[in-house]
């Protein structure tokens, strides 16, 4: 499946948020979408969900999904999401039940999703028992369960400290190596655009457009390995991206 | 690398001066600790001062009756079977009213919550209403369900109804935003939204909603029966007062209070059992 955003602007009364974003979600890749806060970035990902409109352009998207694939978009929070009312399990099955996914069917795949999160111990767990990396792997777990045809991250590491950051990312890579899933990525971290992006979208400053799409190709397990020869990269979209971060930030100051 | 010496090592070679004391501790008081005997203890010293004061003749029976003539009371009651006709009628009025008015209240505001066309009509017409006293709308209420029990609920009813009413949809406008968009990204269905997030999200509020409305309901009960009614508690309560019999007046006060007790121990448990995922 692939999903093509074709010349999207998008306002909110007022405030041009958007202007003339046009790139692809392809099959098995992950693209990170970078640029600083107030860019838009949210806004992006809301609309390639189909949980908001574009002012104008369209989001498209291109042959079926695969077979099985219960929510083919679906989306990680940066603030989880959890049901605080449901055990780690009872958030699973929030999403299989309006399948007429119960009982055992429900859960076996539960018990799947779990075991790939390594999650197995914690399946009557209440969110309030769990840490926030552990929060955040329930939410990647129950995202795994309706078998989505592209993830859709926003910023799902952010609210979490550096070790469980680097922890989590080391688990998605793994995940993705086992069975490649296509995903859009949104971060203003640039360590995590580098480590986890086949592709990585720089966004300017607000109103976003596309400042540049740069592509790795290293693969994603060896990267954490091989850090210091993307390290150029990184340092060359910070340097893109300083001028417009300090900018923003004094927007934001007058907003 | 650095040198590698054992943790004991490390720590054994710090070197304590002569003058080193503890630094003060000054993080004390401000918080709570259980006292689970000292209301019982309380009670009972007061329980003595209070037949102290009125075996001595310190206490005036005219303003205070003496506890043995509240236990008389309480003995009349129970002897005679007046305890169960009056609590029985009580009983049924404070339940029917206030369990339709929480139903309905629960009803009306998860519409508003819910549907903007529904909070632009109701909610102009609840806000009116709702600091209207209830009591005041008795006669009315007699002149449409009659003088019999009908007017009493009604009264119960609607005095119950506007809090819950608010307590509701303040309950339903207090649900976490992003939670519904997680369920509204994974595809669930709307009513499948209501029942597994903004209605268990708004419980809290409900709940504590209840408490309030219970109060509410005791005190439309009592007014109610004061104003015409032949059995009750409030009517009883007033029947004695009116022969100054302060005894019974006392006995008929402790049965309100142990009504309102059990119905926020009720109400507790309630908590418990539907909250238990707040710990
Ligand atoms: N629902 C909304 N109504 C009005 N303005 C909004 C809304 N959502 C976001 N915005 C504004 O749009 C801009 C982009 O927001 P967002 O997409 O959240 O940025 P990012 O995720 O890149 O930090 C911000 O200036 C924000 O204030
Ligand atoms: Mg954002």
């Amino acid at each position: 499946m692939r999903i093509i955003l074709d010349h999207l602007s998008h306002s909110y009364a007022d405030t041009e948020v958007l202007r003339d974003v046009s790139f692809d979600l392809r099959a098995g890749q992950i693209v990170s979408i970078v640029g600083p806060s107030g860019c838009g970035k949210s806004t992006l990902l809301r609309m390639i969900g189909g949980l908001e409109q574009p002012t104008s352009g369209r989001v498209l998207i291109s042959s079926a999904a695969p077979e099985g694939s219960l929510n083919p978009l679906t989306y990680i929070f940066q603030d989880f999401a959890l049901l605080p009312w449901r055990t780690v399990e009872g958030n699973i099955s929030l999403v299989l039940e309006d399948h007429g996914i119960t009982g055992a069917a429900a859960r076996e795949v539960i018990s799947d999703v779990l075991s790939r999160t390594k999650l197995s111990d914690f399946r009557r767990a209440w969110p309030r028992q769990l840490s926030g990396g552990m929060k955040q792997r329930v939410a990647i777990a129950r995202a795994l369960a309706v078998r989505p045809a592209v993830m859709l991250m926003d910023e799902p590491l952010s609210a979490l400290d550096s070790q469980t950051r680097e922890l989590l990312m080391d688990d998605l890579v793994e995940l993705w190596t086992r069975t490649p899933f296509s995903a859009a990525y949104v971060t203003h971290n640039l360590a995590e655009a580098v480590r986890l992006g086949h592709r990585i979208v720089v966004l300017s400053r607000r109103p976003g457009r596309i400042r540049e799409v740069v592509e790795i190709d290293m693969p994603l397990a060896e990267r954490a390995d091989r850090m210091a020869e993307l390290e150029p990269l990184q340092r060359g979209l910070w340097e893109m991206m300083r001028d417009e971060a300090a900018a923003a930030d004094r927007e934001l100051a007058h907003a | 690398m650095p040198d590698s010496r054992s943790p004991d090592a490390l720590s054994a070679e710090i070197e304590i001066p002569a003058d080193a004391r503890p630094v003060p501790f000054r993080g004390g008081g401000f918080h709570h600790r259980r006292h689970p005997f000292l209301a019982p203890v309380v009670l009972l010293v007061l329980l003595a001062l209070w037949q102290a004061g009125s075996s001595t003749g310190f206490i005036s029976p005219i303003a205070m009756p003496a506890p043995k003539d509240v236990f008389g009371a309480f003995r009349d009651l129970i002897t005679t079977g007046a305890l169960w006709t009056n609590l029985s009628v009580s009983l049924y009025r404070l339940l029917v009213g206030w369990l339709l008015g929480a139903a309905l209240g629960i009803a009306v505001g998860l519409m508003i919550g819910l549907f903007s066309q529904a909070r632009a009509s109701a909610l102009p017409i609840v806000s009116a209403l709702f600091p209207v006293p209830k009591i005041a709308l008795l006669p009315l209420f007699i002149i449409w369900f009659g003088i019999g029990e009908g007017s009493k609920v009604a009264t119960i009813l609607f005095g119950t109804f506007f809090p819950t009413v608010i307590s509701t949809y303040a309950g339903v406008d207090a649900v976490d935003r992003a939670l519904i968009r997680m369920g509204q990204s994974f595809g669930l269905k709307w009513s499948s939204i209501v029942r597994k997030i903004i209605l268990p999200g708004a419980m809290p509020g409900i709940l504590s909603g209840f408490r309030i409305s219970f109060s509410i309901a005791i005190v439309l009960l009592v007014a109610a029966e004061m104003i015409g009614a032949q059995h009750g508690i409030g009517a009883y309560i007033l029947m004695a007062g009116s022969i100054f019999n302060l005894g019974e007046l006392f006995a008929g006060v402790i049965i309100l209070s142990a009504i309102g007790l059990v119905g926020s121990w009720l109400i507790g448990l309630a908590e418990k059992r539907l909250l238990d995922w707040r710990a």
